[in-house]
């Protein structure tokens, strides 16, 4: 009677059949929108941080390094003590400190961790691993910061912080995220890609409530971070240590190279700070107090700070002048003072007593020479192709362009050429007696005191340099370091040509920085005075020593603190010192520097 | 009596036999994995754990099984009423003795050792309904019968909605797949698909009032269509404004459920309602479910079962860890699985002699096929979330143990056909 229901009954089975399988290839085979959903639930994608590589000093002594801070962590709902008594005791925390911390935790979240305990020592640490695994859902969370055995060298080391958006944005290659440290200044900034490591990810796997269940695959996935390269610095801890002592409460700037290498072996800018405050969560606030300073603390003064080269530069003025045989050992000027101010002195003077004497009429007429060489019948022709055949021999000397330091926000000074002058006087409106200030070197020239330092390490090298550097050895290798560093730049002046100027450095110390000599060991040294119409004049000095071997140069600058005889001269001398000999002779001179008092 | 057991193995359907042992095991497979934790594996025959657990249970259903095949084939249809009302008994008592969960008596017993009598009510009233509709002049077509059925049937409906289950209570709708192969008049199925197409309809259009457009114009079209005597016209005139009256009254109906009733129902049309309230089952199950894709993650690599972002991941949601582990291929097998024994349930059912052996295997069919289609169907997002559990495979005793006792009375019943008399009208 009912024949046809049966197959009804046979239809309607393979119906739900179809329909829930229908139902089902969709969702696990066309759509893959579940996959993803299910990823975004289960799977957490950690990233490993590399430990970012250490920075050592010249002879292996630690700069920066990764100090790991330990913070005990709190999971509420897993966390069980039986014996209270006990664990305070082994903890080392009062009752109330736990309560108070567990609530806040279980407020926060009951299945995701809390500081229970923060920064906890390394000894402590090792005291609690032994216990912890008694104790559920406690467990130690490590984190690393950038640390300074030593508070010294700031601005050459840098400082690390969160990467900005401008950063990100430039990062083509797409290794950063958002939150990732990266070095914002220094070396950290210029040596990033060493430093800094390869980071790694781990795949976890978490439950419904984010607690972890392992390693996703068992880890097939996940990449190992690999750690930063560790990087040598030119640096002498010990002689920066000394500078940054000396220049306490000045302000102004020391940079000391070794000449042969153009390695910088102490490189300070004062006023400065400690290299501890711009680490780990302080560092926003630390930051914008440093930022609103009058004194500039961060401002990195030895390679962005521009002053006129002063007396100094007429040692360049003489090799200029020597080289291209306008002047020579013997070419003799009077001291003609209606020409430009000079102090008394004996004349006329040839070249030697010119320098040592610093004659600034000398120089005037020596430079008229240089630049008016009657190529043009026309004076002001005559003066533009002077000058700019001059200027081009400056440039030679590292001057009027930035050397190429490996610190980010490096300044090039200025070395004027006809355009300037064709733009502020008007073409063929200029002539000699406009840029006659060039000649002492002051009018629009301006040095940087890092290229001031290189000037010394030419003057010390007899007629080349090496770019100054921060850099010795990357992962010990000296040979990985920026082939930049490794070449040698002449200066276009024979050697020969510096003897007799370095004759003359070294008798000049007699008259013009008496303080700065040292028994059995010869500096050649120039003082200037950049002139600040400000206010004081900033106390200059440029060195090398020993004259016969030199083994460092250096150019000091003291901002308002007069002649260069005085605070300059004396600080130059005492980290020369302090570089050869090791230990101060002189605790008077050094007491002299130290109380500050230049203004006399 | 040991000459006839040896016959009536010889004639025990092996094909139902393997399939549920195939579908007892799959089951249990999932069930450890449900539970698996990869950081603190234990052994499947771990007692601590469902997996164990269930191994037991499977193993007290093997006994069961070889009681029911030694037994007598009369045993079942002579004492089938006295069962009934032993199990009506017990569910009216279950109240005031059961323990109570989440506000619903499900279960009694002592100790550990617990039983769900709503599981088992099916099975007795399976047994009852064979035994009154299987007299020669029983006619579904007559109204008297119809009510005796009914009433057989409704009785412990009425007492398992007390409890309250409504998932277990919706299972004895299924008897009217039975009910339809012995002879129930097809259109109170026309009425009732139609019925509850409307019912979607209503709820699942934001405006009813597109519906009633609709169905007059439906309406419209009928009249017009056949012979325009006043009586069809006034016929056609009062269903369509019944129509529209039951389409706006039903959110009105709705809206007097209780809450959690409600969100089931709107969570089906609608899932994204309320992703981490009453739409997470769904939204997980699917998620696990559609993350498997056509091969799945491997046995015991599922991610959302393991780490509980789908709840009830052992019993009702079980098919999540299939569908998570061995992606569509795992669903295919399972659900091949589950169509061949209907299939062959039906064919079974169709060569009995005796019409209480056909009745009780239509019986057997319609709750199966109901358990594995709604259980399924909910964790796919086609069927509100209703607690009942997938046959031979969710994890629980009582669920287990009482589907194998309804199989097997059959399997046994269709092993003695041939010593049945002919009584098939």
């Amino acid at each position: 009677m009912n024949d046809q229901r049966p197959v009804v009954v046979i239809i309607l089975i393979l119906l739900v059949g179809l329909v829930l399988l229908t139902k089902l290839f969709s969702i696990q085979v066309l759509d893959d929108s579940f996959m993803k959903r299910a990823e975004r639930n289960a799977i957490q994608r950690v990233v490993d941080h590399p430990y970012r590589g250490l920075i050592y000093d010249r002879n292996g002594k630690l700069l920066v390094y990764n100090n790991p801070i330990f913070d005990l962590m709190v999971v509420p709902k897993e966390f069980h003590v039986e014996d209270t008594a006990r664990f305070l005791n082994l903890f080392g925390i009062t009752k109330e400190h736990l309560i108070e911390k567990y609530t806040a935790a279980k407020k926060y979240s009951s299945v995701k961790p809390s500081p229970l305990i923060k920064q906890i020592s390394t000894t402590d640490f090792a005291k609690m691993q032994d216990f912890l695994i008694d104790y559920p859902g406690l467990f130690i969370m490590t984190r690393s910061v950038r640390s300074y055995p030593e508070p010294i060298a700031a601005h050459a080391l840098g400082y690390i912080g969160e990467i900005n958006a401008r950063q990100l944005e430039r990062d083509s290659a797409h290794y950063y995220s958002q939150g990732d440290y990266v070095g914002l200044s220094g070396m950290e900034r210029f040596y990033e890609d060493d430093l800094r490591g390869e980071k790694g990810v781990k795949y976890k796997m978490v439950n419904v409530r984010g607690i972890d269940k392992g390693p996703f695959k068992d880890g097939e996935y996940d990449t190992a971070s690999v750690a930063g390269i560790n990087l040598t610095s030119t640096i002498d801890r010990e002689l920066q240590l000394y500078g940054e002592f000396l220049m306490q409460g000045k302000t102004g700037s020391v940079v000391a190279i070794e000449p042969k290498s153009g390695e910088i072996l102490a490189m300070i800018s004062a006023p400065f700070y400690d290299p501890n405050d711009l680490t780990g969560s302080e560092f926003g606030k630390t930051y914008t107090q440093l930022n609103k300073d009058p004194q500039k603390p961060l401002f990195n003064r030895p390679i962005m700070a521009m002053y006129p080269p002063g007396s100094i530069f007429k040692i360049v003025q003489s090799l200029i002048g020597l080289q291209d045989g306008i002047l020579t050992p013997e070419t003799t000027f009077a001291c003609n003072k209606s020409l430009v101010a000079c102090h008394n002195h004996p004349s006329p003077v040839n070249l030697f007593g010119a320098i040592r004497n610093s004659c600034n009429p000398y120089y005037h007429q020596a430079f008229r020479k240089m630049i008016n060489r009657e190529v043009s019948s026309n004076t002001f022709k005559d003066t533009e192709i002077g000058l700019n055949d001059w200027r081009d021999k400056v440039l030679k000397f590292g001057l009027g362009s930035r050397l190429g330091i490996d610190i980010v926000g490096e300044k090039g000074g200025d070395v004027p050429s006809s355009r300037l002058y064709d733009k502020f006087y008007g073409e063929g409106r200029w002539k000699y007696s406009t840029i006659y200030s060039l000649s002492i070197g002051q009018g629009e020239l301006q040095v940087t005191p890092v290229q001031m330092a290189n000037l010394a390490a030419i003057f010390a090298n007899k007629g080349y340099y090496y770019t100054p550097h921060l850099i010795k050895s990357v992962d010990g290798d000296p040979s990985q370091i920026p082939a930049q560093y490794r070449v040698k730049n002449e200066v276009g002046v024979d050697a020969h040509h510096f003897d007799m100027v370095q004759d003359a450095m070294a008798e000049a110390l007699y008259g013009t920085a008496a303080r700065a000599i040292i028994k059995d060991l010869v500096i050649a040294g120039k003082t200037g005075t950049a002139q600040n119409p400000h206010g004081e004049d900033h106390s200059v000095f440029v060195a090398f020593a020993p004259k016969d071997d030199p083994k460092i140069a250096i150019a000091v600058y003291v901002e308002n603190a007069g002649w260069g005889g005085r605070a300059a001269a004396s600080t130059a001398s005492l980290m020369i010192e302090k570089y050869i000999k090791g230990d101060i002779t002189r605790p008077e001179l050094q007491d002299y520097v130290l109380a500050g008092n230049f203004i006399y | 009596m040991r000459g006839s057991t040896d016959v009536q193995i010889s004639r025990v359907d092996w094909l139902v036999v393997v399939i549920y042992f195939a579908l007892v095991f799959i089951g249990w497979f999932n069930i450890y994995a449900a539970v698996y934790d990869s950081q603190a594996p234990q052994s499947m025959f771990d007692m601590s754990i469902n997996s164990g657990q269930q191994l037991v249970r499977i193993g007290i259903s093997v006994v069961l099984i070889i009681l029911i095949m030694v037994a007598d084939y009369r045993f079942f249809e002579n004492l089938s009423l006295y069962i009934y009302m032993l199990f009506i008994l017990i569910l009216i008592a279950t109240p005031f003795i059961g323990k109570e969960v989440n506000g619903q008596v499900l279960s009694i017993g002592i100790g550990s050792l617990r039983i769900q009598p709503g599981e088992f009510a099916k099975l007795a009233t399976a047994l009852a309904l064979a035994k009154v509709m299987e007299r020669p002049t029983f006619d579904m077509t007559k109204t008297n019968d119809q009510l005796k059925a009914f009433g057989i049937l409704f009785l412990p409906v009425a007492l398992i909605l007390l409890q309250p289950d409504t998932g277990t209570a919706m299972v004895y709708f299924s008897m009217f797949l039975m009910f339809y192969r012995e002879g129930f008049p097809q259109k109170y199925y026309i009425l009732g698909i139609g019925f509850i197409a409307l019912s979607l309809l209503s709820l699942g259009i934001e405006n009813n009032l597109y519906l009633a457009i609709g169905i007059i114009a439906i309406m419209v079209i009928l009249i017009l269509m056949g012979k325009k005597t006043w009586q069809r016209i006034v016929a056609f005139s009062l269903i369509g404004l019944g129509m529209i009256a039951y389409s706006y009254s039903i959110d009105f109906v709705v809206s007097k459920l209780p809450e959690h009733q409600q969100n089931r129902i709107m969570v089906l049309f609608n899932p994204n309602i309320d992703p981490l309230g009453v739409g997470w089952n769904v939204t997980q199950s699917k998620i696990a479910i559609g993350s498997g894709g056509l091969m799945g993650k491997g046995y015991l690599e599922g991610t959302q079962t393991k780490f509980d972002f789908v709840p009830e991941q052992h019993t009702d949601f079980i098919f999540c860890t299939l569908g998570e582990e061995f992606g569509w291929t795992g669903s295919l097998v399972v659900i091949g699985l589950f169509v061949t024994l209907l299939i062959r349930l039906v064919i079974m059912a169709e060569r009995q002699k005796n019409r209480f052996s056909r009745i009780y295997g239509y019986c057997v069919i319609s709750i199966l096929l109901f358990h594995f289609m709604i259980n399924i169907a909910m964790t796919i997002g086609l069927f509100p979330v209703v607690g009942i559990p997938l046959p031979f495979f969710s994890y629980g005793g009582s669920s287990l143990w009482a589907f194998t006792i309804l199989l097997f009375i059959f399997v046994k019943l269709d092993s003695s056909r041939s010593q049945q008399l002919g009584r098939i009208s």
